[in-house]
């Protein structure tokens, strides 16, 4: 996630928050599920949307598709909504049709296992790969033992040496 | 050479087999959540108004095919692989029943403006249209045809493309979905194997 889109999501986040405490759903009591003003309604649809994928084009959330089938589910998310069904339940709702498929943040389960640990395996292959490598290479520095004197005095004789014809 | 020398080589071919298989690689169909589970109910109005047998009023309920292994097959007249498929299906009609579920006939067609519409004039829009299709590809291979006009139904059976094939068993459970056109092959290999146990099947 980038910088702009970190502040549209806190910005967003703000302003549901607002309008949560300043709409009348607060004071709703028992019985029938208050009617949802409008502009909460589309925060929690396009909260949820941007959650879900596009099953016609794949890489881009229900939210920002402009499939028919995106659309249609942004309506049907929005039908639930208004009938006062929380957001697990239209995800229920909508993984019992399409599968985990439509998640973009999909349940811990056993067939998730590598997609979650996947990641985290693959950072501990490297790191240990690399401190492996490490400490080999310092093993090998420290078995070079430094030139003796005779040594040094050898190699100078022999590049002093002009070749022989 | 040192073989070490090697090893960017053989990481960028290893790479590159890696990415020519997943470009290749056809990608699998999802699986559907709705397998051995009952098929979702619906009640939609038929392609032929008062027709259809046993549905009263032209109307179609999955509950009248009750006892009877049957083949779900979603389309719509602006689908262009339905059309690839067509006479397949008209073959497989004669292995078992075979409902359409016609998928937004008007609404679905990208060259259609549909939004002016009232019910009624989508609806006999929706009749006339899917009709003449039929008619003009080599008839019928449904028993019935179920319009599906918004695509709530299709919502319902978790469709994400025209065609998709369901294969529901006696007590109405879907048992096997099939997605993309049906090709003769598939029917030989996926379909008609199935039908065969699931017929044999006892309720």
């Amino acid at each position: 996630m980038n910088k702009s889109d970190a502040f549209l999501e806190t910005f967003r986040a703000l302003l549901l928050a607002a309008l949560l405490l300043s709409s009348p759903l607060s004071l709703a009591g028992e019985g029938q599920p208050a009617p949802v003003p409008a502009s909460v309604l589309e925060a929690r649809v396009s909260e949820l949307a941007h959650k879900l994928r596009c099953l016609v084009c794949e890489n881009q959330s229900i939210a920002e598709s402009n499939a028919p089938l995106a659309a249609d589910l942004r309506e049907r998310v929005r039908e639930q909504f208004q009938a006062g069904k929380s957001e697990q339940e239209v995800i229920a709702w909508l993984s019992g049709r399409y599968g985990d498929y439509v998640l973009y943040d999909p349940p811990f389960k056993p067939i998730t296992l590598l997609l979650w640990a996947g990641p985290a395996l693959l950072l501990i292959l490297g790191a240990s790969g690399l401190l492996m490598c490490l400490r080999r290479r310092q093993h090998e520095q420290l078995a070079q033992a430094p030139l003796s004197e005779a040594d040094r005095a050898r190699a100078r004789a022999l590049l002093q040496t002009p070749e022989p014809e | 050479m040192k073989i070490r020398h090697l090893v960017p080589l053989l990481l960028f071919l290893a790479l590159a087999v890696l990415l020519a298989f997943g470009l290749s690689h056809e990608r699998s169909a999802l699986p559907s959540p709705l397998i051995d589970r009952p098929l979702p109910d619906f009640r939609l109005a038929g392609v032929e108004a008062g027709k259809d047998k046993g549905g009263g009023g032209g109307e179609f309920v999955p509950a009248q095919m009750r006892g009877e292994v049957w083949l779900l097959n979603v389309w719509a007249s602006w689908c262009v692989s339905c059309r690839a498929e067509h006479s397949v299906l008209i073959g497989l009609g004669r292995q078992l029943p075979v409902v359409g579920l016609n998928y937004k006939e008007v609404r679905g067609d990208g060259n259609l403006d549909a939004r002016g519409l009232t019910p009624e004039m989508e609806l006999s829009l929706a009749r006339q249209r899917a009709s003449a299709w039929l008619a003009a590809h080599g008839g019928s291979p449904f028993r019935a045809t179920a319009l599906d006009l918004d695509g709530r139904v299709g919502i319902d059976l978790g469709v994400y493309g025209v065609p998709e094939s369901f294969l529901i068993d006696r007590a109405g459970r879907v048992r096997y979905k099939h997605t993309g056109p049906l090709t003769a092959q598939a029917v030989q290999q996926e379909l008609l194997p199935r039908i065969e146990a699931l017929q044999h099947e006892q309720k």
